[in-house]
């Protein structure tokens, strides 16, 4: 408890509180007045009410589209669903540069809907509110799936075969044990859609801002930090809301489910209607989520000469012709690889930590509490904890602001949240007795969780590292901030081609990002296959 | 509880552990005191666009036994605004790329230690606004001009604009694409470009005519120049119905060296009566640890070396009279005689209101 805490207090509250800190202190004295005159400005209101309202939005329409492929994944068996389920993954790492480009050509000018139908969504809310999916499918499907997959069928047909119809049987029996985990998915995905940042700049134009956004635009365009803070401070409190709502649920249903393997829960469709259910989801994800991803990679080909591996081909000199980089963009994948490593293990020893933590029985009020903050950095903008960094991290022996373990640590922070929300229900699941039985027959507190919990968790916690790993490499906002040119990480590299104009740097630019995918998708396949024989044990 | 601490603290370590042998770029280099080798850093905050090539780098560390180490951070406006932040204690010993828009900020906040550097007779005059002081030096000039896609123009058989008022003619009516003021330089650079046509009063009428002429505002330069303008190579793909856009006279040259094969001539032009003129300065940090490293530093980014290796990296012009512009310039490039220009203090006193107003007119 004391690691993840020490942790937390030096490497998030403390950068935060300083920078939020001067933006409320004058002159030594506290202005709380600023926080009415902001809050009291129409175009901060406008601001407000946007962010709430698209999020709810998106956080709907992904449950709506992405639950039934939560159920497909967990229940069915198909050819090349492990490939897919690393997939749709993949979308949650790209860096929202490359989302925007790929969108804006399935929905812009040109686009498919514009040559099929003659629609043109780019700068509506429509665009945004689908790259929210887009963005987030995975956690519903990673998060409620994985769940769902572990549930014993048998007690559902035990309902019916007392009576209940199929209806009732699934709403007595697995939807109250699904319950934490929707409502650990839902809040996640309206998290990550109220604090959207690329999404909103580039699909809605100029003229939609959400909180994020302005934070941004207020701290590092024109560094009036009195209003940032306040800013932060209703994001806090609006993040804060959220948390204890979800916390409210949660409590309310924490039961001690039969864990049982995947591998016995999924079987091939059977008859019409579920043939029909996997059609559609699979059409879903073919139109949400493969499609955008297409044309990337169609882009990254597409070349004056026809299509060819010439842009891929650029990427592995250092630019003869006026240097992009220092070093060849190829050298990119491998600084990503490292700094995700390193972010994955950090994100998985605090957070393994605090999620062992959170389940002990004794854990009091306080404990609670740390339960919440742990998901705080998902609502605080990266720009936010950077500029902390800037004022509080540049006094020996802590001035890091120039240190590569910056990167990883940043990263970690938005890693944590996910390991503590994937391990949690699964941990809380476990039955208490069993711990206790090891503990009578004379097993170490350290011992008792590895023989008893590990077996049982070890498949959340690779969901959760896939997810933190995933999170770290297409982490673009705290990468920025911390400034090593000598080593850029792929989505740095992607909006550095980008930002200038030129074939070559354009193509060059879709096929880091079609490397990026790439390199996502394997990741997080050997993820899956990581899973030993031995989980057979259940 | 105990037991899972220690555990846990030895697994952090050793994932630490694990992850400097992996090699992040984990050895610190900082400034070693200039040790047997007499090799000692000079750091040089920037900016994501700031480019040098490696050979004049090490030509400097030849030169004065200086390794130059660069920290990019965010764009023009973020990195200043760190800086900023961490006045007294800075991350670096010289800061490169406050430009004319945000100099008044750098000046205000007392950046800068003041420093007159060797061979500042060879630059340009007009560059040097802050003659008096010295607190900073003059590097480069870039122009934020209207390019046109020139294939559009000549299947047309239309002239495609040249100043601020042709912009407005029905011809080329939902044609423009400008980015956002708020967030984009070029944004910012077009909307001062037009202040200083047509006055501080008279810029609102100039933007409701334009817009009532349909110039389309997206976010930044990124997706304006690859996804909406018709000229580039992105925007070809992206099949981009918009061939007049704002972005650099030095875009046309860009999209030559980085098209392949290389065309004889480039694809796109450059409006040359809409420019507004972009000057970017470097100033030695208050607080710099190592101020002499910094300051043969500044003597070194106005040298002839540099300033002739400068516009290929970073596609700027060089302020040093007597740097040759390399070939692709002045094969490609325009030249842009009268650009328009607004004075430093000027911006700081109205930047906010105009883009605030700006933002009302146009996007809302």
């Amino acid at each position: 408890m004391a690691l993840p805490v020490a942790f937390f207090a030096l490497f998030f509250a403390y950068p935060v509180a300083a920078i939020v800190g001067r933006g409320l202190r004058a002159d030594g004295v506290w202005r709380f007045g600023r926080i009415g005159e902001v809050l009291s400005r129409p175009d901060i209101l406008d601001v407000l009410w946007f962010t709430t309202w698209q999020a709810l939005a998106s956080t709907a329409l992904t449950l709506l589209i992405a639950l039934p492929g939560a159920y497909v994944f967990a229940r069915f068996d198909f050819p090349g669903k492990q490939l897919l389920r690393a997939v749709v993954t993949v979308p949650f790492v790209l860096p929202t540069v490359v989302v925007g480009t790929a969108f804006l050509a399935l929905l812009g000018r040109g686009g498919l809907l514009d040559e099929l139908w003659g629609v043109r969504l780019d700068t509506t809310v429509w665009a945004i509110l689908l790259a929210h999916v887009f963005f987030n499918y995975a956690v519903v499907v990673r998060t409620v799936g994985g769940l769902w997959s572990q549930l014993d069928p048998r007690q559902e047909e035990a309902a019916r075969v007392l009576g209940a119809g199929r209806l009732a049987a699934w709403r007595r029996v697995t939807l109250p044990a699904l319950a934490p985990a929707v409502a650990a998915a839902a809040l996640m995905v309206f998290l990550f859609t109220f604090t959207s940042f690329g999404v909103v700049q580039i699909l809605g134009g100029p003229a939609y801002s959400t909180l994020e956004v302005e934070i941004y635009r207020q701290t590092a365009q024109l560094l009036d930090l009195p209003t940032a803070a306040v800013l932060t401070l209703v994001q806090f409190a609006a993040v804060g809301g959220i948390l204890a709502v979800h916390a409210w649920t949660v409590r309310r249903r924490e039961t001690a489910l039969k864990l049982v393997d995947p591998a016995q829960t999924s079987r091939p469709p059977r008859g019409a209607g579920q043939r029909t259910l996997l059609g559609g989801v699979l059409l879903s994800v073919l139109l949400l989520v493969l499609l955008p991803l297409g044309v990337l990679v169609e882009r990254s080909l597409d070349t004056s000469g026809g299509y060819g591996f010439a842009f891929y081909r650029a990427l592995q000199s250092a630019d003869a012709n006026g240097s992009t980089f220092l070093v060849p963009p190829l050298d990119a994948i491998g600084n990503s690889l490292r700094y995700a490593l390193a972010a994955t293990v950090i994100a998985l020893v605090i957070g393994g930590l605090a999620a062992a933590a959170l389940t002990r029985r004794r854990a009091g009020r306080l404990v609670r509490g740390f339960d919440a903050l742990l998901m705080l950095p998902l609502g605080v903008s990266a720009v936010t904890v950077g500029f902390g960094f800037l004022i509080t991290l540049d006094r020996p022996p802590l001035d890091l602001r120039t240190s590569w373990i910056l990167v990883p640590l940043a990263q970690a922070l938005v890693g944590v949240p996910f390991v503590v929300r994937t391990m949690l229900p699964v941990l809380r699941a476990v039955d208490d007795r069993l711990r206790e039985a090891a503990a009578v027959l004379g097993a170490s507190p350290l011992r008792a969780w590895r023989e008893v919990d590990l077996p049982l968790v070890r498949r959340a916690v690779l969901v959760a590292s896939g997810f933190a790993f995933a999170v770290s490499l297409g982490e673009f906002g705290a990468t920025v901030f911390i400034a090593r040119p000598d080593n850029p990480t792929l989505p740095v590299a992607v909006a550095r081609l980008l930002g200038r104009s030129g074939e070559l740097n354009y193509g060059q630019a879709m096929a880091l990002s079609t490397i990026l995918m790439l390199v996502c998708a394997v990741s997080l396949l050997v993820l899956e296959r990581i899973r030993t024989d031995r989980s057979g044990e259940f | 509880m105990n037991t899972t601490t220690k555990y846990a603290a030895t697994a952090l370590a050793a994932a630490l552990g694990v992850s400097v042998l992996a090699g992040c770029g984990g050895a610190d280099d900082g400034a070693s005191g200039g040790g047997a080798g007499g090799s000692e850093t000079v750091t040089l905050v920037s900016h994501d666009s700031f480019n040098a090539s490696d050979a004049v780098l090490k030509a400097f560390t030849k030169e004065t036994g200086y390794t130059v180490k660069v920290l990019k951070s965010g764009d023009a406006g973020a990195a200043l605004n760190q800086e900023i932040l961490t006045k007294g204690s800075p991350r670096g010993d010289v800061f490169f790329g406050a430009d004319n828009t945000l100099l008044s900020r750098a000046l205000d906040n007392g950046l800068f230690t003041p420093y007159k550097a060797k061979g500042l007779e060879r630059v340009a005059a007009d560059t040097q606004l802050d003659a008096g002081k010295h607190r900073v030096t003059p590097v480069d000039t870039g122009d934020i001009c209207v390019n046109y896609d020139k294939k559009y123009f000549a299947d047309r058989k239309l002239d495609p604009p040249q100043s601020f008022d042709d912009l407005l003619k029905p011809a080329y009516r939902n044609l423009l694409v400008t980015e956002n003021a708020a967030t984009s330089s070029p944004g910012l650079g077009f909307l001062l470009g037009t202040v200083a046509a047509h006055g501080e009063t008279g810029y609102q009428d100039y933007w409701k005519k334009l817009k009532s002429n349909g110039v389309k505002v997206v976010d930044g330069w990124e997706q304006a120049y690859n996804e909406e303008f018709s000229g580039s190579a992105g925007g070809k793909k992206a099949k981009a119905d918009r061939p007049l856009v704002v972005s650099y006279a030095s875009s046309p040259p860009v999209e030559v060296l980085y098209a392949d094969p290389q065309p004889t001539e480039a694809p796109t032009g450059v409006a040359t009566g809409t420019c507004f003129r972009q000057i970017e300065f470097a100033g030695l940090l208050d607080g710099a640890k190592n101020e002499a490293g910094g300051k043969a530093l500044l003597d070194f980014l106005i040298s002839k070396r540099f300033q002739e290796d400068m516009p290929l990296n970073m596609f700027v012009n060089p302020v040093a009279k007597d740097a040759k512009l390399p070939e692709l310039f002045t094969k490609f490039g325009a030249t842009v005689d009268k650009p328009a220009t607004v004075a430093p203090e000027k911006i700081a006193e109205n930047r906010e209101q105009w883009v605030q107003s700006w933002s009302s007119l146009v996007v809302k």
